[in-house]
């Protein structure tokens, strides 16, 4: 589970469970302030991350979201089995959602999830098929200021 | 900021002390080891929010407050009562009965603290309809929540309002007027808050924003309460409706969570109260949620507080108690609060600004350099799995995973787990059992004289 220099773990998120939501990135915001990683990276990961694992609990089925930590980087990779994003492009875009009325009585699906994600990292990946799952890839660098 | 020590307002008496764990258990940031059957506290993790005391079943963590003797030292002495001691006695006692007690019972002066809240009260209403930067902001009335923010919630600290907390303006101003009406110099005029909480006193003796305190100390309500209620019995019978007219609606509120926002009717705040529901509250805002919401009441005891551990009366009764106050008041429109004008001109000139700033005082991480951190925490990480998951408590750290990092940092053994210890002596007893098969009793052959050398290389 752990790379040769680095710190790795990877945390199982359940889909539909909106009690459990949230836990995940707490956790990781743990460990990211015990390693003494900047704050500002940190407050920005914990944004990200959270949107990322609401994707997962909102879409999907169960997922994983994996941390690896080096001395360069911070990258977590979200891996989902879930309905996949048909129009990556359209995903990205602010305002526009597939939510059902259920999780936008709840607070989510504003459709500002992938937005924000983009607008917190360094680096985004994507990859998704539609019906099978869906993949992030989050980066964030630890030797430049954004 | 490295080689700070931090005062707390806490203190282990060791010879009462016998190690149960409940402060341990309970401490909401893991700040205490039990190390050698005594309780030990972490001060830089330690945000003084008395849980532990409370829950100490020999009485043995002591809040640190003032003795009373310390008036002697000053001239000029004022009690400034925190609202919450306000809530302490039957509905029919009132704030200047209260007042009057503390002059009897050898205060030159006792100033109606509520006043000032209620300014700040409208000097918060003024920043808030100013304010435009990201939200909620986050009221830093209850000073453990404002040093939860430091320690946990570094990335909360722009959200946290700058202005000075009534005590201290009350203090500062007070001391301005006396020295010049009495002819006194400052420091001879000691400013005592009555405080409901030991975190007051170190919020006194050590400001979170750094600078220096205008009181002189704090006393602690359950200190008071007795001699005050023999004192009140002097007190001439007033007229209730005229005291009832002297008391500030806004201020009053300040005793129990929820009163800033429900006396300045704020629609989009929330009031929260116990340590636990604020971390649940700030764990959502780290997250980018609650943006909508434009202020967040926080206060670590439960209802506010008339919930400090140096309070007497049961909390729920006291928080009625000002509930109810504050119904009649608007039921009556009684609004004895103090001028908004005059509060928006003093605003106007910064009067009611924190002086330092708030700088946040994030824990060491585990090691100064990342790559060696990254290291540690994989060590961790690996301790971790090995332990049982159980959070027993038994090896002295409250859970199995801050036991891994003490483990780690060098503050505690593997073997200090007693599931290790098992593991250790099946260790050992297997070397035993293999140096009892080399040895004479199963093997006549060998001649027998042997057999305690053996013994002693075997387990190293």
């Amino acid at each position: 589970m752990s790379d040769e220099n680095g710190f790795s773990q990877t945390f199982e998120i359940t889909g539909r469970d909106f009690g459990k939501a949230g836990t995940v990135s707490t956790k990781i915001k743990e460990i990211l302030q015990e390693i003494g990683i900047d704050q500002g990276i940190i407050r920005r990961a914990a944004i990200a991350i959270y949107e990322a694992e609401m994707n997962v609990v909102m879409y999907a089925n169960r997922g994983t979201l994996t941390l690896r930590i080096t001395p360069d980087e911070v990258n977590f990779t979200v891996q989902d089995e879930g309905q996949g994003i048909t129009d990556i492009e359209m995903a990205m875009q602010e305002g526009y959602s597939t939510a059902t009325d259920e999780m936008r009585e709840m607070g989510f699906g504003a459709g500002m999830g992938l937005p924000n994600i983009k607008k917190n990292v360094d680096k985004l990946g994507i990859a998704s098929i539609p019906g099978k799952g869906t993949i992030l890839e989050l980066t964030f660098y630890l030797n430049e200021a954004k | 900021m490295k080689q700070d020590h931090y005062y707390h307002s806490i203190r282990i008496d060791k010879d009462k002390c016998d190690g149960r764990m409940k402060c341990m258990r309970i401490c909401p940031t893991q700040a205490i080891r039990i190390r050698d059957g005594k309780a030990h506290i972490i001060e830089e993790k330690c945000i003084d929010c008395g849980e532990c005391i409370t829950v100490c079943p020999n009485q043995a963590i002591v809040p640190l407050t003032d003795p009373f003797g310390e008036l002697t030292k000053f001239k000029h002495t004022v009690a400034l009562p925190s609202p919450a001691l306000y809530a302490q006695f039957g509905r029919e006692i009132l704030p200047r009965k209260i007042l009057s007690g503390l002059k009897m019972l050898g205060f030159d002066d006792a100033f109606d603290l509520a006043q000032t809240c209620g300014e700040v009260s409208f000097a918060i209403q003024e920043y808030l309809r100013e304010y435009s930067g990201p939200k909620p902001l986050i009221s830093n009335a209850c000073p453990v929540v404002v040093r939860l923010i430091q320690v946990k919630y570094p990335s909360l600290i722009d959200l946290v309002i700058p202005i000075d907390p009534p005590r201290e303006l009350a203090g500062r101003e007070l001391k301005k007027k006396k020295s010049k009406h009495l002819g006194l110099k400052e420091k001879e005029i000691g400013a005592f808050y009555l405080t409901p909480c030991p975190v007051k006193m170190i919020s006194i003796r050590q400001p979170a924003e750094k600078g220096r305190s205008s009181l002189d100390g704090a006393i602690s309500i359950s200190d008071i309460y007795g001699p005050l209620l023999s004192a009140m019995e002097g007190v001439e019978k007033g007229s209730y409706r005229e005291a009832l007219e002297s008391i500030c609606i806004l201020g009053i509120g300040w005793a129990m969570v929820g009163g800033i926002c429900r006396t300045l009717r704020l629609r989009n705040s929330l009031a929260v109260s116990g340590l636990n529901e604020i971390i649940k509250v700030f764990d959502d805002i780290e997250r980018g949620k609650l943006r909508n919401i434009d202020f967040i009441e926080a206060y670590s005891c439960h209802q506010g507080c008339v919930g400090g551990s140096l309070t007497v009366e049961n909390l729920y009764i006291s928080y009625n108690k000002i509930l109810k106050l504050i119904e009649t008041l608007e039921f009556e429109q009684i609004k004895a609060c103090p001028d908004i004008r005059e509060v928006r001109r003093l605003y106007k000139q910064d009067h009611f600004f924190i002086k330092g700033k708030l700088e946040p005082r994030p824990l060491k991480p585990l090691s100064e350099d990342l790559g060696e951190a990254i290291k540690k925490r994989k060590q961790k990480e690996d301790i971790y799995n090995s332990l049982p998951k159980i959070d027993c408590g038994a090896c002295g750290s409250p859970t199995c995973l801050t036991f891994a990092e003490d483990v780690v940092m060098g503050d505690a053994d593997i073997t200090d787990c007693i599931f290790n210890l098992p593991r250790r002596f099946k260790k050992i007893s297997q070397e035993f059992a293999k140096l009892i098969e080399k040895s004479s009793y199963l093997n006549p052959s060998q001649p027998p004289g042997k057999k305690t050398t053996q013994k002693k290389e075997g387990p190293k």
